[in-house]
């Protein structure tokens, strides 16, 4: 019983990891329909960066603040260079040209700061929590992963709920023709979506960092079940990308720990064949399905 | 789009074979074609022995591995200083097969045909060696002193030109098993083990040795999924008061830090592949660093049980340590003197030995000749085992604890063999001093 | 008719590539092996996300669906390459059918998120029952070359001649299904399958059959892979094998046969020559590996943005260029101007209809 509590806590942990990459990328996909394949690896540039402003000052949170900061400007960037000129084409284009700075990206971090494995700080003591001497296989720090992660998710939903900013957003992925004619500067917007995109992304590769160690391509699978968990709970749903993380990451700590580490990508296979069997456009999504 | 399918293909299929044509006339002539056309062994040329390698310099490998070929090739700069082996100067070409089999074939396709090398030097891995064994021992270009622990490259009636050099995993398990057995007779043993060739080949080692009913958990891993904490919660949840784990370092100091979130401390038994104590303290530096205390890394690794077959590195007063260090400083001052860039030294002195021993006009058959004649011990603790009915390499290693940082030897080499009743036992001459030259 | 011109060409060019393995070195006659492996598997994926309009991101299964039926078969059995040859593309195709039924209800990132998760979940088979597939170690493939050609034959010609001659064969297979009823009634479902759908074609069967199609081009590839590199493991099927069919597709012009053959040159020849650049300029050894790494990405991304039909498009627009321009049907007086990527009704880079948008609601 023990055992199950563990995996069950533990799977909430890296499962608030892979739901904060889902949420980056429905928030990318909400604005622009894209599929941003490199999301992972801008994750993985941020921390990069945060890890170095870290070595130099000493701080965890100066360099955590520097990584969102880092991402918020990665991701307008990325946005205005990169992905306008494909942003009305084919999808098959924005594919090709993520799965480009993808590739890009991860050589960049190779030649600026080698391919070695890298030890990421967290900001809180890694050691076990127990409740009555039982150990609960979490730590304070998987306790604040979880929270920063729910905290994040909150504050975009009021930001899109609440504000004018979020209504611009709103209006520009919904019609961005209308929201033109109505004085919405649709082209700032989509970046900023994307800024904060990067923003989130980044924080997600803060926070899974010191569990995977910092390398070139410590993000890729981490990408590739937060993928998961957004088409799971439905590109379309932020609710639907943390619930999504969260399934996923429950369930395949169950299968690691009952049937063994490798049987975890064919579950993962089983569960999104499972969920888009039955519902080809994710658990949440309210899309009206084309009968062709 | 396919209807112009008749004279395009045709057009272009000519356009392709002329553009490999001239690449190929422009690149021939790399490799061993600067001397005179009587000596045609390739590779060897009046000034300069050509080898190649495949490592992964990319990819899932590369942390740690990468570091390797480029100490082996500081040790040979260092012979070239000294005017090389009977005034050849080697010549490392070391390129990247990315840990995968057929990037592995290319490569070494390309440094076999086009490149024209004597020899293959310390290719690195099991499944991409696997994939061109076969090759070399085909087209009879010797593979020397592979990089990896299997034993399926002693086999000199299948694969004459291929040698192993480290101690294999199977031996690797049984001195690890001898000494639980012996030290740890009655308690209950868990296995934490990557699952491919390195870690199987590990646990039969252990199976060997320690008797199946102290065994009450075996975990495996793969290193796509850095996940372990099902795997280490299985293990605690079986009472297991000693682990142990044929892990590469990333997953030995996972392994270390999920049971530490567990609350779980037991006797950590960890093969020399993943205990390299400088590169784990780098890897938990971020974790012993938290609360602001000045914890060091090493306090993490304090008590974990090991084997050797290179010196320990924080034994200065070892000859062929101090030897080793001063070409790291000199030659490859900006990777850090661990582990791995001890394996590279000690392997390229090995294969200078070999070309020392098979004389001033080498072939390629002559160098295998060379090592089945038996190489005398290097900077290994425990001699090598080459003749023409063994190709295995390094038979033997000592235990040793890590207490502050550094492996501190406990008792006597130990050495074996691969066979299930072969014993375990003392190896009693000791490891002759490193040369004064440098060179063998 | 289209297959006799389809076969003149496929022996023309089957002659001047035996002429020519001929005169080159074993390297580059192994080098020849390895373009054909990528060839075929590119095409097959090239006529998929071309024809067809659907995505996938894991064609590397497929291939390794291929590649361990070849040594299977080979090792148990001993059959020989010929069979196996055509045994792979068999089994590949039965896995095509099945993903391509489980897809056929997705479109767009939710088929490439499946088939994503197919890529990196099917190579773990091989580690789970090591008995079978080898485990990590993989499964030892060898093919010689007959002894009637003589003890001396380079092992490397006979691969690039049966290497090449299956990707002759399959060229001229995809051609004429690529310019038949069949193909028509891909791009009829790739450009509007409402409309399609309306006119009476089965959209989900004609979606499967190109899944069935792509899947045992990719199958037949793992085959000569598996020939070629005389090894079969799993750390060859890596992710970054999909990833490089999918981008070998794209940089060489998607739905056309030709661009398969610019793709598989890209891959095969530039990143030993990058590398090469790279290490001859005095760049340490990890710098260096990560050089190609870095500037694939950047050749993805420009190609993209500045010449998304790919070189097979580049080249076409370049003959246009000089051929004369057919008067257009409203007989305005100055010349056409050239064709937009966007225009080309062929083109599976034309925008989507405006009414996809719309369609999908708010949640």
């Amino acid at each position: 019983m023990t055992e199950f509590l563990q995996f069950t806590l533990g799977g909430v942990s890296f499962g608030m990891v892979y739901a904060a990459i889902a949420l980056s990328l429905v928030l990318i996909w909400r604005g622009t329909r894209i599929l941003n394949y490199a999301q992972g690896a801008m994750a993985m540039l941020c921390t990069y960066i945060a890890l170095t402003v870290i070595t130099h000052t000493g701080s965890y949170w100066e360099g955590f603040a520097v990584a969102l900061a880092a991402g918020l400007v990665l991701g307008a960037v990325v946005e205005r260079t990169v992905i306008r000129p494909v942003e009305n084409k084919p999808p098959l284009n924005a594919v090709v040209v993520t799965i480009g700075l993808l590739v890009l990206l991860e050589g960049i971090a190779g030649i600026i700061y080698g391919g070695q494995y890298r030890s990421f700080p967290t900001a809180f003591s890694q050691v076990g929590l127990h409740a009555r001497s039982v150990p609960l296989g979490i730590s304070r720090n998987d306790v604040f992963v979880a929270s920063a992660v729910l905290v994040a998710a909150l504050a975009l939903a009021a930001l899109f709920r609440f504000t004018s900013v979020g209504l611009r957003l709103r209006a520009s992925a919904f019609n961005p023709y209308a929201a033109r004619l109505l004085g919405v500067r649709v082209g700032r917007v989509l970046t900023l979506g994307w800024a904060l995109a990067g923003l989130i992304g980044a924080l997600a590769g803060l926070l899974v960092s010191p569990n995977t160690f910092l390398y070139p391509s410590s993000m890729d699978s981490i990408f590739v079940l937060g993928f998961t968990a957004a088409v799971i709970g439905g590109l379309d749903s932020p609710v639907g990308a943390i619930v999504g993380g969260l399934i996923l990451g429950v369930v395949l700590n169950y299968v690691g720990g009952y049937l063994g580490s490798n049987l975890v990508p064919i579950f993962g296979l089983i569960a999104l064949m499972a969920v888009l069997l039955i519902r080809p456009s994710g658990l949440f999504s309210v899309t009206h399905e084309r009968q062709v | 789009m396919n209807r112009s399918l008749r004279l395009r293909l045709p057009v272009v299929a000519a356009a392709v074979t002329a553009s490999l044509v001239a690449a190929g006339c422009g690149s021939s002539g790399s490799g061993g074609s600067g001397g005179s056309a009587a000596a045609s062994v390739p590779g060897i040329t009046k000034t300069q022995i050509l080898i190649g390698s495949h490592q992964p310099l990319t990819g899932p490998a590369a942390p740690g591995y990468s570091e390797i070929a480029p100490a082996a090739n500081a040790y040979f700069q260092y012979v070239n200083s000294k005017g090389g082996i009977n005034g050849r100067k080697i010549k490392y070409t070391y390129l990247d097969d990315g840990y995968d089999p057929s990037k592995t074939v290319s490569v070494v396709h390309q440094l076999v045909l086009q490149n024209n090398v004597f020899a293959i030097f310390n290719g690195l891995g099991t499944p991409t060696h696997l994939a061109v064994v076969k090759y070399l021992n085909a087209t009879k270009v010797p593979d020397l002193f592979i990089a990896s622990g299997c034993d399926c490259w002693n086999n000199p009636s299948a694969y004459p030109y291929s040698f192993g050099w480290q101690l294999d995993y199977v031996r690797e398990g049984k001195i690890l098993g001898a000494y639980i057995k012996q030290h740890f007779a009655g308690k209950k043993v868990g296995y934490f083990f990557q699952n491919d060739e390195f870690g199987q080949d590990g646990v039969k080692g252990l199976d060997m040795e320690i008797p199946h009913s102290q065994v009450v958990s075996r975990q495996s891993y793969v290193p796509t999924n850095v996940n372990i904490g099902p795997a280490v919660a299985a293990l605690k949840a079986s009472g297991a008061q000693v682990v142990v784990s044929f892990s590469i370092p990333a997953f030995t100091a996972l392994l270390k830090l999920t049971a530490l979130k567990l609350g779980w401390n037991p006797t950590f038994v960890v093969s020399d592949v993943g205990s390299d104590p400088i590169t784990l303290a780098g890897l938990l530096e971020a974790f012993a660093k938290k609360g602001g205390a000045t914890v060091q890394g090493n306090q993490l690794t304090q008590g974990i049980i090991t084997d050797g077959y290179l010196p320990t590195l924080g034994d200065t007063g070892n000859s062929w340590i101090a030897l080793f260090k001063k070409v790291h400083d000199t030659y490859d001052a900006k990777a850090p003197f661990d582990g791995n860039v001890l394996y590279g030294e000690a392997v390229a002195y090995a294969f200078v030995q070999a070309m020392v021993k098979a004389g001033k006009n080498p072939t390629r058959a002559s160098v295998v000749k060379a090592i089945e004649g038996g190489l005398p011990q290097g900077a290994s603790v425990a001699p090598y085992d080459y003749s023409a009915t063994d190709h295995g390499g390094i038979m033997g290693a000592f235990i040793g604890v890590i207490q502050n940082g550094a492996i501190v030897q406990q008792g006597s080499v130990m050495t074996t063999d691969t066979t299930p009743s072969g014993p375990v036992s003392p190896f009693s001459g000791t490891q002759p001093a490193a040369p004064a030259s440098g060179m063998p | 008719m289209a297959l006799l011109r389809h076969l003149a060409a496929a022996i023309v060019a089957g002659a001047v590539i035996w002429a020519a393995s001929v005169q080159l070195s074993p390297f580059r006659d192994f080098q020849m092996a390895q373009i054909a492996v990528y060839v075929v598997a590119i095409a097959g994926l090239s006529i998929l996300i071309g024809l067809s309009g659907q995505i996938s991101l894991g064609h590397g299964a497929f291939m390794a669906v291929g590649a361990y039926t070849t040594a299977l078969l080979m090792t148990h059995l001993n059959w020989p390459w010929w069979a196996v040859f055509l045994a792979s593309p068999a089994v590949a195709a039965v896995g095509g059918a099945v993903v391509g039924l489980a897809a056929a209800r997705l479109h767009g990132p939710y088929l490439a998120g499946a088939t994503l998760m197919l890529a990196v979940a099917l190579p773990s088979l091989a580690v789970q029952f090591p008995g079978v597939f080898g485990g990590d170690q993989g499964l030892s493939v060898n093919v010689f070359a007959p002894a009637a050609l003589g003890a001396n034959f380079p092992q490397t010609r006979w691969l690039a001649w049966i290497c090449a001659l299956a990707a002759l064969i399959t060229l001229v297979i995809l051609a004429n299904l690529a310019s038949s009823r069949v193909g028509r009634n891909w791009r009829a479902i790739r450009d509007d399958p409402v409309a399609a759908a309306l006119a009476g074609l089965p959209v989900g069967r004609l979606r499967v059959l190109a899944f069935v199609v792509s899947a045992a081009c990719a199958g037949l590839a793992g085959a000569m892979l598996a020939v070629t590199t005389s090894l079969v493991s799993p750390g060859s099927f890596t992710l970054s094998l999909s990833i490089a069919l999918l981008a070998g597709a794209v940089l060489g012009g998607l739905g056309t046969l030709l661009g398969a053959l610019w793709g598989a040159l890209v891959i095969v020849l530039v990143p030993t020559y990058v590398t090469d650049v790279s290490t001859s300029h005095g760049l340490s050894g990890g710098v260096a590996a990560n050089i190609p790494i870095a500037a694939y990405g950047v050749v993805l991304i420009v190609v993209m943005l500045i010449f998304p039909q790919g070189i097979q498009g580049g080249l076409r627009r370049l003959v246009t260029q000089f051929l004369p321009t057919p008067p257009t049907h409203l007989g305005s007086p100055g010349q056409r101007p050239p064709a937009r990527a966007d225009e080309d009704l062929d083109s599976p880079y034309r925008r989507p209809p405006v009414s996809e948008h719309q369609e999908e609601g708010t949640s």
